[in-house]
């Protein structure tokens, strides 16, 4: 079994500051996090490693920093984390990005062999796009299951799996020849803490590099300028401000909401 | 996989494409309301740009969904019927609406960014090597380069972007549900069907769906209701949220919580409001028990009217509200519940 998790390290997107004197983020101090719902990816394959054998690799594209992230999937209990970072893909938007991770991955089979399952998380907490995946899927042309919630069963003989995923309406139940492409849920699995073996391990681990000196790349697809979306502007929403306090006793304060309900009711019969 | 798509065929230049197209998501023939609220929108940037709106769907029998898209001011109705398309399923999908886009050259594609239409459309935009913008809340034409400004928050909506796609097309962006309006037209007038043909058979598509069940508890959309009912760690258990949801039903909304009401287990996750779970702006929120930590305050600020409820007056939450009560929830809930059936009232409206 090889499972390939793609992973992005992001600003905790919840200790993000604005300025809104300069309408811009405040990045210092923010720390850099796994995305949430990749853990749950990588906790997912090894969960398989575990079960059936095999190696889980997992693969990022960012700066050197995101090598932060990689050895946290590596003290999960990944087997090999790749960075791919390089220059020529500083700025690339969800299309150049999921072209990146897909060459990026394509040498991760040709070093490490074949992928039989790929995951990511459903989105990125910074972005919140849930497009790379998808992306990715489409240029492997593998099946795509988004939103999963359940490894029904995988069974490599056959090469087919049954996933369970989440629906608009509810949810639905699908079974896929492998390799395929999962983006998943937090729902998916309850993240279990790292035997010392594997965090001694990780500290251990290098990180192997990926970039255009050694993957073959299409410089035409890469980056800023090759990205079909751009940046126009950006800016701050307005600040809320804290309004009204209203105050009173228990039956005064029930008065009034039910006052302020009222645009939101009509009476009855 | 599915069926091969030439994008050699693909015509890049942009001043051949031309009309609005709007992807009429359906499940089972039932066309998703926020369908009709791109209609509308579309129908006012074509006005703009002076041209077209298309409706597309894609499905075993959704014929009938003409006559809405024509209600809802689409001027042609794009089609493509077979059993394969019975279920939702994304190459099969994928494959005919990128077809369908080589084929007419719409320059502005607008899909709902719903669990289906995300699935979707970053398959199709890959597909098509165009941009995407996710999850937009404004949509505007430029005056000057006749460009589709796509504004949308990032961050957990701490920064809003303003997003163009100035050299391929079509521009494509999704839209949550419950952004727009959904105005049908006064004189629908009955407009063109035009019908695309699949090449793709069942035993060409590998994914096959084994079970499909439909729960209003396993997957809420909470983006469809106008008012909602969150309660946090302040409600202290499990049977003190059935307070939470009689709120709610007396105001014909929904419930949902806090990050911490699903770890304390009084909610599933499928009902969390913020950061990991939905982002919500109803018109009406009430936030009970609720400190406001601001991975649940990006979720639901954008809300038109905040009504909160929190023991401690310093609690974040109420930095982000219209009404600030400084009060226990669990006092304050069944006095309100108590006042609103006595004045008999019923909610104006229901679901989106």
């Amino acid at each position: 079994m090889h499972a390939l998790v793609f992973i992005k390290q992001v600003p905790d997107a919840s200790q993000v500051r604005v300025n809104y004197e300069t309408g811009t983020l405040i990045r210092e101090g923010v720390p850099a996090i796994l995305n949430p719902f990749e853990a749950h990816a990588v906790e997912e394959a090894v969960k398989l490693r575990e079960k059936y054998g095999g190696k889980v690799t997992v693969l990022t594209m960012g700066p050197p920093q995101a090598t932060e992230a990689l050895k946290e999937c590596l003290s999960r209990g990944a087997d090999k984390a790749y960075l791919l970072s390089d220059r020529v893909f500083a700025g690339s938007d969800t299309l150049a990005t999921s072209y990146a991770l897909f060459e990026g991955a394509k040498k991760i089979i040709e070093l490490e062999g074949e992928v039989d399952l790929f995951f990511a998380g459903k989105q990125a907490i910074d972005g919140d796009t849930a497009q790379t995946g998808p992306g990715i899927a489409t240029r492997f042309d593998v099946p795509l299951v988004t939103y999963l919630i359940k490894l029904d069963e995988v069974n490599f003989e056959k090469k087919q799996a049954v996933a369970t995923r989440l629906t608009e309406f509810g949810q639905e139940t699908l079974q896929v020849p492998l390799p395929a492409f999962f983006t998943v849920e937090e729902t998916l699995n309850e993240l279990s803490h790292s035997p010392l073996p594997w965090l001694i391990k990780a500290a251990r681990s290098k990180i192997e590099k990926l970039s255009s000196e050694n993957v073959k790349l299409d410089l035409e697809q890469c980056g800023l300028r090759h990205s079909p979306t751009k940046v126009k502007k950006a800016f701050t929403p307005e600040k809320r401000q804290r309004g009204e306090t209203l105050t009173g006793s228990v039956e005064e304060l029930v008065q009034k909401t039910s006052d302020i309900l009222m645009p939101f009711l009509k009476k009855g019969l | 996989m599915g069926e091969t798509i030439d994008l050699t065929k693909k015509d890049h230049e942009i001043s051949h494409y031309k009309n609005i197209w709007v992807f009429m998501e359906q499940t089972d023939g039932v066309a998703h309301p926020v369908s009709f609220e791109l209609l509308t929108k579309a129908r006012e940037l074509a006005k703009q740009l002076d041209c077209q709106v298309g409706a597309v769907s894609i499905g075993k029998a959704v014929s009938h969904l003409a006559k809405e898209a024509f209600r809802f001011g689409a001027d042609k109705f794009y089609i493509v019927e077979d059993e394969i398309f019975k279920d939702y399923r994304t190459e099969p999908f994928r494959d005919a609406l990128s077809k369908l886009v080589l084929k007419y050259k719409p320059e502005i594609f607008l899909i709902g960014a719903t669990t289906q239409g995300r699935d979707l459309s970053g398959s199709v935009a890959t597909e098509l090597r165009t941009g995407l913008t996710a999850d937009t809340t404004k949509q505007e034409i430029d005056p000057e380069t006749g460009m589709l400004l796509m504004t949308r928050p990032t961050f957990g909506g701490s920064l809003m972007a303003t997003i163009v796609c100035p050299k391929d097309r079509p521009q494509m962006s999704t839209v949550r549900p419950g952004v727009f309006k959904a105005i049908p037209v006064e004189h629908p007038k009955e407009g063109e069907i035009i019908r695309g043909k699949t090449t793709l058979t069942e035993d060409r598509i590998v994914k096959k769906i084994l079970k499909k069940v439909v729960s209003s508890e396993g997957n809420i959309n909470l983006g469809f209701y106008d008012v909602i009912v969150a309660g946090g760690k302040g409600m202290g258990n499990k049977d003190n949220f059935n307070l939470i949801k009689e709120l709610a039903e007396l105001l014909g909304g929904t419930w949902a919580g806090s990050r911490k009401a699903v770890e304390l287990g009084f909610i599933p996750q499928s009902r969390q409001v913020g950061q990991t779970g939905q982002t919500v702006h109803p018109k009406l929120y009430i936030a009970c028990g609720i400190s406001g930590a601001i991975q649940h305050l990006v979720g639901m600020q954008t809300s038109d009217v905040i009504i909160s409820v929190n023991t401690d007056e310093n609690a974040p939450v109420f930095d982000v509200s219209t009404y600030c009560i400084v009060e226990d929830a669990i006092k304050f809930i069944p006095g309100l519940i108590t006042e609103l059936k006595k004045q008999k009232l019923t909610p104006v409206k229901n679901e989106r």
